[in-house]
Order: structure tokens, then C-alpha cells, then sequence
């Protein structure tokens, strides 16, 4: 077959349904991929929520977004909460933190990081139980929830202090979220949904 | 015999890593670790092969003065496609790669190769092309990604080779990818001049 000339109308044509033979694959492609998307995003909070709470089971009422960001999740064993703070050393540092009843740490999670591998990466396992920046069991009520450097109790990351900081900023913003949330019983439950989709993007 | 040569030739002759220097955003950005270094060649070898074999049936109906932007629908769309059936698929990979996939549409290897070789050859040998490139691309970047994992962490594939502490960190941040890149195309020169 000839080649086509590069005329006006050849050009326009063919651009144009190239472009809406592609646009229709891909929204064919997204009605087929946007349910499991969606499973295996409801499935890493569910499991999330889960080990930040030390359950194998547990029930999650619907979620409430802070003003300030974070999003509360209650359920039957503790209150998990979503927290994030912008200034991590390479960006956006969201943690998930479990809180039992009386406000102490059960257990967290990083959701979201872009610390330096092999240095500020560490918190994933830095601030576990029996490790050496241990928060578990703590509460922010009691304890002070800062890097020794800044006259808190908690030990920083070896040469990743402003990661530390940053993770317990997030530690700390959870527990305020978690006293808010306990004081007004505000309710955006209307919005939360939208608020939600944003923050996880 | 024809289409092993095109294939063989985007491994070794043309590897767009360690000679043509294509794509070097992706290269230094994705291979702190061997198994992230194979995802993206992979996933970059995916896109390579459709875009090649689309471009190739449609290049006759793509009047000449437009074949750039037809051909960044024609990947864009595919890399699109490919970014959301590894979120559903493969949330591991995606976790590690998020950022990267999105950027396989301005790899210049695909337009290059579109350009280069799809636009002028047939569907059968396209397909070859893109596999060899994809292929000399994924070796390429699992080398690089390989050789940074051992120097910075002692592990290749989260095998432990030797302790983690005698590794040197800088390996595995972005400067050790310029120095580890460097040392690998001399050796790659230097092996095929012999």
C-alpha cells in the first residue's frame, strides 16, 4: 500500500482517529482493571489497619479526614490513624499508626516514603518492638515523643535524624487526630470518600 | 536467519544501555537493585514490542509531517495500559516502579526505535527489533542494578553474599549509578573490541 500524503485533511484524519481508536482501548482497559485496583487498595489498608492493631480480625467503621489531613479509621480493637508529614528527607513521609484504647502504640506501618535506601528506608523496621528506636507501647500522652537530640525519648535513625523527626511528627499529628476526633466527634463523613481518593493518589 | 540477526543485534551491537546511551533517565533512576533493574527492562521490553508491531501495520496510513505525534498516542496509550494492569496485577512491582512506569512513554529507545526501525520494516521483523532491544535493555539494566545491589548492600536478588555492613551505601544512591554505569560501557567497549 502507498504511503499517504501529508495533506491537511489526511493528516487531521488520521491523528484524530488514531487518537480515538487509543482513547477507547484505554477505557476499555480501565473499566476491566478498575475493580481489582480498587481490592487491592481496600486490601493493603485492611491489612495495614490489621497489623498496626496486633488483630486478625477486625471490624472498621467507616473513616473519618481530618482538617489536617488525617484519616481516622475506629474500629472494635483500637483506632488506627493515617498520618503525613511533607518533610521527610525525600519527600512525603505517610505513616498508618495503631493506637489501643488508652491511646498507646500498638503497632505502624510506612504507607508511603521516599527516604534513602539503607538509611532513612530503616523505619519500616527502626521503631519496631524490641528494636532500637522502639515507640511501641508508648503514648504520646505520657512519653515524649521526640529524637534524644531534641531532648525527647525516642533514638534516632543513625545519621537519618530528619527522617526520625519526620516520623514522629507523623506519630504525633495520628495522636492529635486520634484527641480531636475523641473531643468534637466532628463528622465530614459526607466527604471523606472524595478526600480519601485525593490522599491516596 | 534475517530476523536473529535484527534480534541479536539490539543485545550486543546496538544495546541501547552500553552503546547507543538511550534511556539513561530510567537506567540510573530504577536500578538501586537488581530485581527493580529486570522490572523495568521488562516492562519497557512490553511496551517496545506492541509499539513496534502497531507502528509497523499502521506506518502506511500515518501521513509522514504527523508520525510524531501518532506515534507518542501509540505509546503513550500502551505504556497507560501497561501502568494500570501492573496496578492491578502487580501491586509489588508497582510499589517499586510507580514512578518509572509513566516515564517509559519519553524513553527515547521507544520513539527511537519507532523511528528507526518500525516506520521502515515489517510487523515480523519489528517484533524481533523490539525484542532484542527490550532484551539488551532488561540484561543491561539487571547487570547495572545487579552490581550496585553487591557493592552497596552485599545482596544480589536479596541474596546475601556478604554482610551489609561492608557495603558501601553510596553504590546504591544516585552517584554510585554514574560510576558503576561508567566502569560497565568501558568494559562492554573494551569486550567488544577484542
Amino acid at each position: 500500500m502507498k504511503k499517504l500524503e501529508s495533506t491537511l485533511p489526511n493528516m487531521a484524519i488520521v491523528l484524530t482517529s488514531i487518537a480515538v481508536i487509543a482513547g477507547l482501548a484505554l477505557g476499555y482497559v480501565n473499566s476491566v482493571t478498575a475493580g481489582p485496583i480498587e481490592q487491592i487498595k481496600a486490601q493493603q489498608l485492611s491489612d495495614g489497619i490489621k497489623a498496626v492493631l496486633n488483630a486478625d480480625e477486625v471490624a472498621v467503621e467507616a473513616p473519618d479526614t481530618l482538617e489536617s489531613g488525617a484519616v481516622v479509621y475506629r474500629t472494635d480493637k483500637g483506632v488506627s490513624v493515617q498520618a503525613t508529614d511533607p518533610n521527610g528527607f525525600g519527600g512525603k513521609l505517610t505513616v498508618l499508626v495503631g493506637f489501643d484504647n488508652e491511646g498507646c502504640i500498638q503497632g505502624y506501618q510506612i504507607l508511603e516514603t521516599s527516604e534513602t535506601p539503607g538509611l532513612g528506608a530503616k523505619a519500616d523496621q527502626w521503631f519496631q518492638k524490641g528494636q532500637k528506636g522502639d515507640i511501641i507501647g508508648k503514648s504520646p500522652a505520657r512519653n515524649n515523643m521526640t529524637v534524644s537530640k531534641d531532648g525527647g525519648e525516642v533514638d534516632a535513625i543513625t545519621a537519618s535524624t530528619i527522617t526520625s523527626r519526620a516520623f514522629l511528627r507523623c506519630v504525633n499529628s495520628a495522636y492529635e487526630a486520634l484527641s480531636v476526633k475523641e473531643d468534637a466527634q466532628t463528622g465530614a463523613t459526607a466527604q471523606h470518600k472524595e478526600e480519601m481518593e485525593v490522599s491516596n493518589e | 536467519m534475517n530476523n536473529l540477526k535484527v534480534f541479536l543485534n539490539g543485545l550486543i551491537k546496538e544495546n541501547p544501555t552500553f552503546v547507543l546511551l538511550l534511556g539513561m533517565c530510567p537506567t540510573l533512576g530504577t536500578t538501586s537493585s537488581a530485581l527493580n533493574g529486570m522490572s523495568m527492562g521488562l516492562a519497557t521490553m512490553a511496551v517496545l514490542v506492541f509499539s513496534n508491531l502497531i507502528i509497523a501495520l499502521i506506518k502506511n496510513l500515518i501521513p509522514d509531517m504527523v508520525r510524531i505525534p501518532c506515534y507518542i498516542v501509540v505509546i503513550a496509550s500502551l505504556v497507560t495500559i501497561l501502568q494500570m494492569l501492573i496496578k492491578a496485577y502487580a501491586p509489588g512491582i508497582d510499589a517499586a516502579l510507580g514512578l518509572f512506569i509513566p516515564l517509559i512513554v519519553v524513553n527515547c529507545i521507544i520513539l527511537g526505535r519507532a523511528e528507526a526501525f518500525a516506520a521502515k520494516n515489517g510487523a515480523v521483523p519489528s517484533i524481533f527489533d523490539g525484542l532484542g532491544i527490550g532484551l539488551g535493555f532488561t540484561w543491561a539494566l539487571t547487570l547495572l542494578g545487579a552490581c550496585r545491589e553487591l557493592l552497596g548492600t552485599g545482596k544480589v536478588f536479596g541474596l546475601t553474599l556478604f554482610p551489609e555492613q561492608y557495603g558501601a551505601l553510596l553504590f546504591v544512591l544516585a552517584p554510585g549509578a554514574f560510576i558503576v554505569l561508567g566502569y560497565l560501557i568501558a568494559i562492554f567497549n573494551k569486550l567488544k573490541k577484542a
